[in-house]
């Protein structure tokens, strides 16, 4: 089987997210990694070099520069006559353009698959992962969105492939890229970190969540994520927020401050190594799922816990 | 402008699924019922948009069964103007909804469809991007504010690293992601005057969709169970576990 899979990157840097969707593509066949972008000719490079990747093809154009879905998903659908499966990684990026991408091709996607079960066949969660179904497509075609955290991160050095250059069709007319507000910040990234520290509600307002968890994560060299509520009450930015419809983490260590643990917060969390909890509430239900469960007053607990690990 | 808005009637969020024992799915039997959350974001951004004398009218549809019609009721007494129900008992998927919709969109001729980003059943999160290609029109999806300006609309996105905001021309498709408003409780009056406004309700026959699944669901199972965690007395207990764990 031949396999695209889509480059996620920022022009500049080939994005970690990219290597588990290698891994997922691997799994199905022959890997050509897709870099549409505008003067990324570094990440094409980097990409290169990624094992299991045996070809690169860059798209290098003003056009997909913002990654605008659409004027990037008629050049991937352009492309795909050559190819058997489409894989990109379930990001952002990754869930706005698949599907403009399978509409094209006239295939149902298969979103955030966690593995690939056989050449048509793949599990993914449904209802907040409460339940993972196991699903086969009849397309002639696959159209897929990989979970990163249910495939390994394949390795960024390894490999030798061609870079090759690809052109589409150019401006479809219909949007254009206004401005973006990135958070840049020191910590890990909430994805790939080892430990995230998350607070919710208890928190109070975004002064008492920063001056109570910040110390913890520092010295944890964690990142921080957040419940809805959280997120919702202006303590931290929308990209903090972990769940059925934030982001998936899985890190070794996933301490939830102040969480109720709702069905849609475990949802993003659950398949984290080891789960703490400090909580006031011994019946909160995420003191049913940690692996460490400590009730107290986060607002003792969490100084105490700071001053104790430096 | 006409705005044409998608609800989908899903099982309520604060109702945990179960997986049915011969593994064919979730059980909804005798489950309550709601509408899709970002859905209700969806209608009340619509309504907001008439309250400011941009939208002139709201058209809701619903795919799904004849008890859909509840859930097109719901978005009416928000402030809806009439409900469209494509009726089937089969399952639905993205796809399929998206070439509903596509057909309905060419009928209506709406300035702006608005759909939730994804349902909390399928999680999916397909329909909207897939209107869009179908239409061959601009999409914004998982938006958290929404302006129209003359015959464009200025979408800031959700996006992993933060905020990202695109001008798409009109019409266009818009998804909702949770902060982009909160939608409103219908009040009593409202809802009593919902019932009197129209429902037409169609079949998927109707416009020509082969809604036939293009995914066949082999297996529905409950996630492994985390095995049990113990208490911790202590914050120097959690100090030395944290240790052991090799993080501190
Ligand atoms: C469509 C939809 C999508 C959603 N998606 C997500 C999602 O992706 N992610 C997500 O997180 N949620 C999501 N939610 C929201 C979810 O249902 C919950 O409302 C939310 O997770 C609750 O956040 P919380 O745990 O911070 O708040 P609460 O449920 O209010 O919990 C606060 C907790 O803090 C504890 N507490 C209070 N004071 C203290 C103290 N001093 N010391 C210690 N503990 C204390 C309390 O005992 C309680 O357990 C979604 C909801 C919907 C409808």
């Amino acid at each position: 089987m031949k396999v695209l899979v889509w480059a996620e990157h920022d022009n500049a840097a080939l994005k970690d997210a990219t290597l588990s969707a290698v891994t997922a593509g691997g799994q199905l066949g022959e890997v050509t990694l897709l870099v549409a972008g505008a003067a990324c000719a570094a990440v094409a490079d980097a990409g290169a070099k990624v094992a299991g990747v045996s070809a690169v093809l860059l798209a290098d154009d003003a056009v997909y520069g913002a990654g605008l879905a659409e004027n990037v998903a008629p050049l991937v659908a352009g492309i795909m006559g050559e190819f058997d499966a489409f894989v990109a990684p379930a990001t952002t990026t990754g869930k706005n353009i698949a599907p403009r991408v399978a509409a094209l091709l006239d295939v149902m996607q298969i979103s955030d698959i966690l593995t690939v079960e056989g050449p048509k066949s793949f599990t993914r969660p449904i209802y907040a992962g409460n339940a993972i179904a196991t699903v086969e497509s009849s397309d002639a075609k696959l159209v897929i969105t990989a979970r990163a955290t249910g495939f390994a991160k394949a390795a960024r050095e390894g490999g030798s492939a061609s870079v090759s250059p690809v052109s589409g069709s150019g401006d479809a007319g219909l949007s254009s890229f206004v401005s973006a507000q990135v958070a840049v910040s020191e910590r890990p990234e909430l994805t790939s970190a080892k430990v995230v520290v998350s607070g919710g509600r208890a928190l109070k307002d975004a002064q008492t969540f920063a001056d109570t968890l910040y110390p913890l994560a520092d010295r944890l060299n964690a990142a921080v994520g957040a419940s809805r509520a959280a997120v919702d009450a202006g303590f931290v930015p929308n990209d903090y927020q972990v769940g059925q419809t934030g982001k998936i983490v899985a890190p070794e260590v996933y301490i939830a401050v102040g969480i109720s643990g709702a069905i849609q917060h475990l949802a993003g969390m659950k398949d984290s190594k080891t789960i703490i909890a400090i909580n006031k509430d011994p019946d909160a239900p995420i003191m049913q799922v940690a692996d460490l469960a400590l009730t107290a007053d986060l607002f003792t607990a969490v100084p105490e816990l700071v001053s104790k690990l430096a | 402008m006409k705005v044409l808005v998608g609800v989908k009637r899903v099982i309520d969020y604060n109702v945990r699924p179960r997986v049915k024992a011969d593994g064919s799915g979730v059980d909804l039997a005798n489950v309550k019922m709601s509408m899709n959350p970002f859905d209700e974001i969806a209608v009340e951004e619509a309504v907001r948009l008439k309250e400011k004398g941009v939208a002139s009218e709201i058209v809701v549809v619903s795919v799904g069964p004849a008890k859909a019609v509840d859930t097109l009721r719901t978005a009416l007494a928000m402030g809806a103007d009439r409900g469209i129900l494509v009726q089937t008992d089969e399952p639905v998927e993205p796809l399929a909804v998206a070439k509903l919709f596509h057909a309905i969109a060419q009928e209506e001729a709406p300035g702006l469809v608005i759909l939730g980003k994804q349902a909390i059943d399928d999680d999916s999160n397909q329909t909207g991007q897939m209107l869009a290609a179908l239409w061959g029109r601009g999409q914004g999806t998982f938006a958290s504010a929404v302006a129209i300006e003359g015959d464009a609309v200025t979408v800031t996105r959700e996006v992993d690293g933060g905020l990202e905001t695109l001008k798409l021309s009109l019409p266009a498709v818009v998804t909702t992601d949770l902060r982009l408003n909160e939608p409103r409780f219908a009040s009593l009056p409202n809802i009593m005057k919902a019932r009197s406004k129209p429902v037409a309700t169609k079949a998927p026959a109707d416009f020509g969709v082969d809604i036939t699944p293009r995914l066949k669901t082999l297996s529905v199972a409950e996630p492994a169970p985390r095995k049990a965690g113990v208490k911790v007395e202590s914050v120097d207990a959690l100090v030395e576990k944290l240790k052991e764990l090799g993080v501190a």
